[in-house]
């Protein structure tokens, strides 16, 4: 009786956001008063910082400090429409809306800040901190407050944008499956490490090594506790959760996480993770959206690892004790391969 | 590197040119904008609007995998403690719905109440409305149901074979039926036949998906109350705010003006709160109330009646030459839809998209199948249409590694797709990165690979012989089904269903409307003219063109799947 070790290998392609399209989102953004910016959405954070991306998309684009740029959502009467936070849509769809309104209100904050000035438009920029000033001259400037307050109360200018974005949908056709899916594919690749005892049965996942590409990573930190989640996530899928534990029959079904079980903080393996950032042409800033595909490559690397570690194919999850000694039984023991 | 989570690190060397690094904001490791009140505490979640006077809404639901209702009784448990109202499908204006409806995508077939049969267990026939939650569960014991047992079926293989009960009688095949035309999404590319027989190998293989729950910390509900001017405000934990306002406008017959709905901090989803199932309940306890309602499910409810990831069933047989190359990949999949449709055939075209996952393979075929159980209906969840169909790939991959005595990395890089290949549905791969995620954790993890593929690229390679279709694509008409039609709502636009006459239109005093100014449910089935079929072995048509639409009810939604599913029933 002993705990072979094994490893196992795979790697998939996600697409990002809804099928063939046709999944509109929306964002608002306009200027109080003293030139702080508020962005009026109806899209969720489900706390995978929907609210935080898009403010710093907001915030890049407008060419303004993060701490002038406040995420207002998901209020029907004044958030403009989203078709909502799943398909990995949010940062892809919504981020791309955003880009496009704030665009609209610097437009005319920068007229605004040229009034003032009395200069060309075109010939200022933003550097980030709160500030506007002409291309290659730094003291020729003015503050995005001055340049707010000038627009609202001297100019009677409305600093406001509208953005959406959509791509339209698209058809199949039902004797080929032709389609145009979507227009971003984001990319993993994963090897987990498990021990297999084989006289109990149990697995535990011991070690993750995984590269993801996200086209590029708007907020290093939240793309990092998506991957480390969802990760966990497939870990958990693979060798813990099920609902229907002798699915297709009903019988013992959980009904509380005393049943259903899934790892606790000792069971976590440590995941150590790569990003690599291709960016996506029409995406916001190149980024992509890593929500759903980083439990992906998890599930087949497991069960590839557990063939790995004592012979046995499980090929339906999710792998429990009994399937695998089940299996070593099968074969008159372990069969321990070690071939990756 | 921490040693108990694992390292991170960004790898900016590669697609470095692709890449300005030039930006401000974007890119750094700013704190989220809501973390301080997530952290204290403080955020407010849907739970936490709470309202004098609030009522609780709990459910009567069935113990049967499928049966007959032949008589609902609710008049003891009315008279119990507590209890103001009972709501049963007669009540609800639009007794009938399918969620994806608002994207014009399938027939309506599900029951928001079941007032004739039930069709898994745990179905809900009644929703009792009581001043405390623990009123609401007693008055639900004493509500009688008298239930006439069905013949059930739970597995999808089993729900397709010759005299299985029918699951739901929207679609008595038990399968969702794609295009007006076949009960499966065909994929047809190139000939998987003939390069299965010319393969020097054959590998088979058939993966279960288990069934899974999202399992928020926050379970699924919705608090509605009665808003000034006329108007109902919903507070909810949905995942999808104008998605859950559509069908909430749609069931309760409703303009969407009259409803405001507030949500945007929820505690997890991962798919499981895109159903809006509380939302309309809620909403419709608020108005036949006139007091605000909780609608909410309990531990065991969110797990055995809130949708789970559905199961899925995959057949895979690969045509595999000595040198690794796959030359034919194959795909029989069934994915176990419960006894309603939800969101599970719009995530078999996902999957079919997907197919054969990030490959670059010459000749691909699949059928894939969303059947109807009795079982709870599945729903979306993280990868829906896709973890399933990659756990069969993956999984089959290594077998196919072994049957040509491959290391698993170097046989994935030897079939990646590259930017400018062919991809199955018929468009060019582009951005691809595949092969480099697969080479950063081959030298992390120290597999040696060989080095043709240490020196491949996403970037080159692809493309030239690989962008062209298949000379020959071998095509069927299996699956035929006849009685449906397709594409007879392939308009754009649409208008909102009439607001039937007997449901208050505003917050008034409780009370029950009389039975006889129900509404009969809006028609949202009529018959359209049936559509020549096309014949056999003729080129894919051309795009559905609008029909004349004189004779048709408009449906309301935001937009038109019109070639998939704009079908109804002759």
């Amino acid at each position: 009786m002993a705990v072979h070790r094994g490893r196992g290998f795979a790697a998939i392609n996600y697409p990002i956001g809804m099928n063939l399209g046709g999944d509109p989102s929306q964002a608002l953004v306009h200027s109080n008063p003293d030139g702080k910016f508020t962005v009026a959405l109806s899209a969720i954070d489900l706390g995978q910082g929907m609210k935080s991306v898009t403010r710093q998309i907001a915030a890049e684009t407008l060419g303004i400090p993060i701490d002038d740029v406040y995420v207002d959502t998901a209020d029907s009467d004044t958030g403009p429409h989203d078709m909502g936070s799943f398909a990995s849509r949010g940062t892809h769809r919504m981020g791309n809306a955003v880009i496009m309104a704030a665009q609209e209100a610097r437009s005319v904050m920068l007229e605004a800040a040229a009034e003032e000035l009395e200069v060309d438009p075109g010939d200022l920029v933003t550097d980030g901190r709160g500030n506007i000033h002409v291309r290659g001259a730094p003291s020729r400037s003015i503050t995005t407050m001055a340049a707010a307050q000038a627009a609202q109360f001297k100019q009677g200018r409305t600093i406001a944008g509208r953005g959406i974005f959509l791509i339209p949908l698209s058809e199949v056709d039902p004797e080929t499956g032709e389609m145009t899916p979507v227009s971003t594919f984001a990319h993993a690749a994963m090897l987990v490490e498990v021990e297999v005892d084989d006289e109990t049965g149990e697995v535990a996942v011991t070690d993750m090594q995984s590269a993801y590409e996200v086209g590029r990573a708007l907020n290093p930190g939240l793309v990092e506790q998506q991957l480390r989640g969802g990760a966990w996530m497939g870990m958990s899928h693979a060798a813990w959760e099920t609902t229907e534990p002798y699915y297709p029959a009903r019988d013992h079904g959980p009904v509380d996480f005393n049943h259903y079980l899934m790892p606790g903080p000792g069971d976590l393996a440590p995941h150590h993770i790569s990003v690599l950032e291709r960016p996506a042409e029409d995406g916001p800033y190149g980024g992509k959206g890593p929500g759903e595909m980083c439990a992906n490559p998890v599930l087949p690397a497991v069960v590839n690892a557990v063939y790995d570690a004592v012979g046995v194919r499980i090929d339906e999850l999710p792998v429990t004790p009994e399937k695998v000694l089940r299996g070593i039984r099968a074969n008159g023991g372990a069969r321990p391969r070690q071939a990756l | 590197m921490n040693a108990v989570t694992g390292g991170f690190e960004l790898r900016k060397e590669l697609f470095a040119d692709e890449r300005e690094e030039n930006l401000n904001e974007i890119g750094k490791r700013t704190r989220r904008q809501d973390i301080e009140g997530h952290v204290t505490g403080r955020s407010p979640f849907y739970d936490d609007h709470l309202f004098d006077g609030l009522l609780h809404m709990r459910y009567v639901r069935s113990p049967h995998h499928h049966a007959r209702i032949r008589r609902i009784d609710t008049s003891q448990a009315e008279r119990m403690p507590g209890v103001v109202r009972i709501l049963t499908g007669k009540d609800v204006p639009q007794n009938l719905n399918t969620l994806l409806s608002l994207l014009d995508f399938g027939l309506d077939d599900e029951p928001v109440l079941s007032d004739t049969k039930v069709a898994y267990r745990g179905e809900p026939v009644a929703a009792v409305i009581a001043q405390t939650e623990a009123q609401a569960r007693a008055a639900v014991k004493a509500v009688r149901v008298d239930w006439e047992p069905l013949a059930h079926v739970l597995d999808v293989e089993e729900a397709l074979a010759p005299g299985a009960p029918t699951v739901c009688e929207t679609y008595p095949g038990n399968l969702f039926v794609y295009h007006g035309k076949y009960n499966h999404q065909k994929l047809r590319y190139g000939d998987v036949e003939a390069a299965l027989a010319s393969a020097d190998h054959v590998v088979e293989g058939r993966y279960q998906m288990s069934p899974i729950e999202q399992a928020p910390i926050e379970t699924c509900g919705a608090i509605a109350a009665p808003e000034q001017n006329g108007r109902w405000v919903c507070y909810t934990s949905t995942q999808a705010l104008f998605f859950s306002l559509g069908t909430a406008a749609k069931v309760l017959a409703t303009p969407s003006s009259r409803l405001h709905f507030v949500g945007g901090t929820v505690g997890g989803g991962f798919g499981g709160k895109v159903d809006s199932i509380h939302e309309p309940l809620a909403i419709l306890g608020a108005m036949l109330t006139g007091r605000p309602c909780k609608s909410m499910w309990d531990r065991e409810e969110e797990m055995q009646v809130g949708a789970p990831r559905g199961a899925e069933r995959w057949y895979l047989t690969d045509g595999v030459m000595d040198d690794g190359r796959i030359v034919a990949r194959k795909f029989t999949g069934y994915f176990d839809a419960g006894a309603y449709t939800r969101l599970s055939s719009y995530a078999i075209i996902k999957a079919v998209g997907h197919l054969p996952g990030p490959y670059t393979i010459p000749n691909v075929h699949a059928d894939v199948h969303c059947v109807y159980t009795n079982r709870t209906p599945a729903t979306a969840m993280r990868g829906f249409g896709i973890t399933g169909v990659d756990f069969a790939i993956e999984a089959h991959m290594d077998k196919v590694a072994e049957t040509v005595r491959m290391n698993p990395v170097d046989l994935r890089i030897l079939n990646a797709y590259r930017d400018g290949d062919m991809k199955a549905h018929r468009r060019l791969a582009k951005n691809c990165a595949f092969i480099e995620c697969c080479q950063v954790v081959a030298e992390k993890a120290g597999v040696t690979i060989k080095p043709e593929s240490r020196a491949a690229s996403s970037l080159t390679g692809g493309g030239g012989e690989r962008a062209r279709l298949p000379a020959r694509t071998a095509t069927d008409e299996h699956g035929r089904v006849e009685g449906f039609s397709s594409g007879s709502y392939a308009q754009k636009g649409g208008a909102p269903a009439p607001a039937p006459a007997g449901v208050p239109t505003a917050p008034q005093p409780a009370r029950p409307p009389s039975r006889s100014s129900q509404p009969a449910p809006v028609s949202q089935g009529t018959p359209a003219p049936p559509r020549e079929p096309a014949q056999s072995g003729a080129p894919p048509p051309a795009p559905e063109r609008p029909a004349a639409s004189k004779d048709r009810p408009r449906r309301s939604g935001a937009m038109r799947f019109s070639s998939i599913s704009g079908f109804r029933r002759r």
